[in-house]
């Protein structure tokens, strides 16, 4: 191969060259994207990943999640590992195991290459801890003022093992509700850098990849009903999904629900409730009554499931509402969020 | 949490609820208007009426600084963005309120109209500064919670001579409507109001003093409470106690906050910059006089409404659509047929639809689970 100068990554930026299908683009993809995701299926330099599956595996699962947030890069994380640990999340949802993710790369002219591969070495740290590897991708460039800097497309494909079956259908009035852990750190982590707010706090996002949880509940609780990530909309988004396919209603303690104080204050401070606000490392289970001590107990024993705790209930309510006790014994309604509570967060 | 989770006790509710159930006379009502959103939205997610007696019924008042602008003043706001092409800054609730046309500021936006929003008014004046080729406007409403904000800014866009910047003023005054309340049946005695839980916010720049005059003329007590939930309920309490003993007193619940004299520095700030408004045509009340403030000759520079010939226009509400009698606590949300079906927080049709404070967005978002199961037990 004929000498090419290195990308300039300190102090270069992103022009049209970079997604027209020639030599930048070859290069691009190879002194960033090939060099950091390192792995045979993308030294292998198709179009595509040809992979094999585990034997035995039951059913595939995919999932896809696009990645718009702004800023890009929030306490406790950035869009390169949100991306990688939304759509692992999504997979393991479902009660897969994840197994390889592919990455869809937006980018704006002029975007700092500086920033770009801060985001694809934070991309390569999250597959690599969540052993996930991104075995194809593909890069396009947009003219100035036409994207903002980089929006990031992720797909994963899994498996799910013969047996499980998670479907909010499932759901039975009287089955058990839990969250893994402090609802809304996401949310009010991206929502202090806001240009138009920064106050400031210590709370970080939340942002972590959930499959090694999910496997665990599922070996110690294989009757689990749904799991369901609380992301935008936040819990409340949740419980009204599952109440609406399930057919009844849904009841939750106030008392019960974990929410870190700062998160709480911010909330006040800001008039959100947390009950709204977004998480990106927290996933909502339902189980039968008879599992849920046993399922509380195996997510605490887990890193990403310390604060967790049971926080209500599926009952018998014909209308699907989900309710709210307060701390004051009275009850209200959890609805849907109307409009938007915050742009832009995941 | 320091200073809210004091606020939100749940053993002290329901001894306040106890005091207040103990202290209601037998066969007696007691109707009481929580005027400002704020009440309205805490009583509603805290599940508040959960807890108090039959015979204490809460009256929503017109406190919603969103739910009382008038189809008018929003249609003259989203032409300066559209036919000026000023960029219009604005407060979050602002945006989704229901204007002639099936237009909202937000729709407008949508079409490509230059509309913000900012969480303080601060903002409208940097966005100003960031652009000076472009005209900026500032969309002030709002009670006298918002009003000393809105008189600083405009002395600074003065102190730095920004030539690009100017204020379309909407602010309202919280005592005139409470008067108009009591002249709206034209007799105050067919008003069916026994006392008033007073503004919280609002009282923390004008004080207690200014409700005594209205408290004293017309025979009803006003206890100025905080927006936590254990204010609202000590407030009723107040109130019961006042209404059983035959006094009609201003009483100060809110005394972390609100003295009799209120912010002094705020209000030589507003006096400085506004001056009263013959007329101001409120959505639900009509026209009132002296109720409202306009920008002072002294400041006209900064006046949209002057620098921008803004004529207004009255327009009515839909036909449908019951916020007039709920602002004036005449009805309940429940009362509107369209409530719940046509209009909704997604799609409101009225403006009490729109803020989490209005009375029919705050009955539906937290409430309106009592009519479903209203409606079973009568089916």
């Amino acid at each position: 191969m004929s000498y090419s100068r290195p990308i300039d990554f300190k102090n270069g930026r992103v022009d049209l060259s970079h997604g027209s299908g020639g030599r930048a683009m070859a290069q691009l993809i190879r002194e960033l994207f090939v060099r950091h995701f390192d792995n045979d299926y993308l030294r292998a330099q198709n179009d595509g990943a040809c992979f094999p599956l585990p034997a035995g595996a039951g059913r595939m699962v995919m999932a896809t999640d696009s990645h718009v947030v702004s800023p890009l890069f929030f306490p406790g994380g950035d869009i390169g590992c949100l991306s990688v640990h939304g759509t692992v999340n999504d997979v393991a949802m479902t009660g897969g195991q994840p197994l390889y993710l592919a990455a869809g790369f937006i980018l704006e002219e002029g975007f700092p290459l500086a920033d770009l591969q801060r985001i694809v070495i934070s991309m390569a740290a999250a597959a690599k801890e969540a052993g996930v590897p991104i075995v194809t991708g593909d890069t396009k460039v947009v003219e100035q003022g036409k994207g903002d800097g980089v929006f990031i497309t992720t797909t994963g494909v899994g498996v799910v093992a013969p047996g499980i079956e998670l479907a909010p259908q499932r759901i039975r009035p009287g089955d058990k509700l839990l969250v893994s852990g402090y609802l809304g750190d996401h949310g009010v982590a991206i929502m202090s850098l806001r240009e138009n707010l920064s106050f400031e706090t210590a709370i970080e996002s939340d942002t972590a990849a959930l499959h090694g949880l999910v496997a665990a509940m599922l070996d110690a609780v294989p009757g689990i009903r749904s799991l369901r990530d609380p992301t935008r909309g936040g819990l409340a988004a949740v419980l009204n999904e599952f109440a609406e396919a399930a057919g009844c209603g849904m009841l939750i303690h106030e008392k019960a629900i974990p929410v870190r104080g700062a998160v709480a204050a911010a909330c006040e401070l800001l008039g959100l409730d947390p009950l709204y606000v977004a998480n990106e490392g927290k996933l909502v289970a339902v189980c039968p009554a008879e599992d849920a001590e046993r399922l509380l107990a195996v997510m605490r024993a887990h890193p990403q499931g310390r604060d967790a705790a049971i926080i209500g209930e599926a009952i018998v309510d014909a209308n699907g509402f989900v309710q709210m006790e307060t701390v004051f014994g009275g009850r209200r309604m959890v609805d849907w969020l109307s409009g938007e509570q915050l742009p832009r967060i995941c | 949490m320091k200073y809210i989770d004091e606020f939100r006790n749940g053993n002290v509710a329901r001894g306040l609820a106890a005091a207040i159930a103990a202290e209601v006379q037998p066969g007696r009502s007691y109707r009481l208007m929580e005027f400002c959103g704020g009440h309205t939205h805490a009583i509603s997610r805290y599940g508040l009426l959960d807890l108090l007696p039959p015979a204490v019924q809460m009256i929503h008042g017109p406190g919603c600084p969103v739910c009382v602008l008038p189809i008018g003043r929003i249609d003259s706001a989203i032409d300066l963005a559209r036919e000026q092409g000023v960029i219009l800054c604005t407060y979050a609730d602002t945006l989704r309120v229901p204007a002639s046309g099936g237009l909202s500021l937000l729709r407008a936006k949508a079409q490509g109209a230059d509309v913000r929003m900012v969480y303080s008014c601060d903002d409208a004046l940097r966005i100003a500064q960031d652009n000076p080729a472009r005209e900026v406007v500032f969309f002030a409403i709002g009670f006298e919670t918002t009003t000393p904000m809105t008189a600083a800014i405009i002395k600074q866009a003065a102190a730095l001579d920004l030539k690009n910047f100017s204020v379309f003023c909407n602010h309202v005054l919280t005592p005139a409507a409470m008067v108009h309340i009591m002249e709206s049946e034209g007799d105050p005695a067919a008003v069916a109001l026994d006392g008033f839980v007073g503004p919280a916010h609002v009282s923390t720049v004008i004080g207690s003093g200014p409700y005594e005059g209205f408290a004293q003329h017309y025979k009803k007590p006003v206890v100025i409470s905080g927006f936590e939930p254990l204010d609202v309920l000590q407030s009723v309490l107040m109130l019961v106690r006042q209404i059983n003993e035959g006094r009609a007193l201003v009483e100060n619940q809110f005394t972390r906050a609100v003295t009799r004299e209120g912010n002094r520095k705020a209000q030589a700030l507003v006096a400085e910059v506004f001056e009263l408004r013959e007329m101001f045509d409120w959505r639900g009340l009509g026209e009132v006089p002296l109720s409202a403030l306009k920008i002072k000759e002294a400041f006209v520079a900064f006046d949209a409404e002057t620098r921008y010939s803004i004529a207004y226009r009255q327009v009515p509400d839909a036909k449908a659509c019951e916020c007039a009698a709920i602002l004036r606590g005449h009805k309940h949300p429940r009362d509107c047929k369209v409530f719940g079906t046509a209009c909704t927080p997604d799609q409101p049709i009225g403006a009490c639809m729109v803020s989490s404070e209005g009375a029919c967005a705050a009955h539906y978002t937290y409430g309106r689970h009592k009519e479903a199961s209203a409606s079973e037990v009568k089916a």
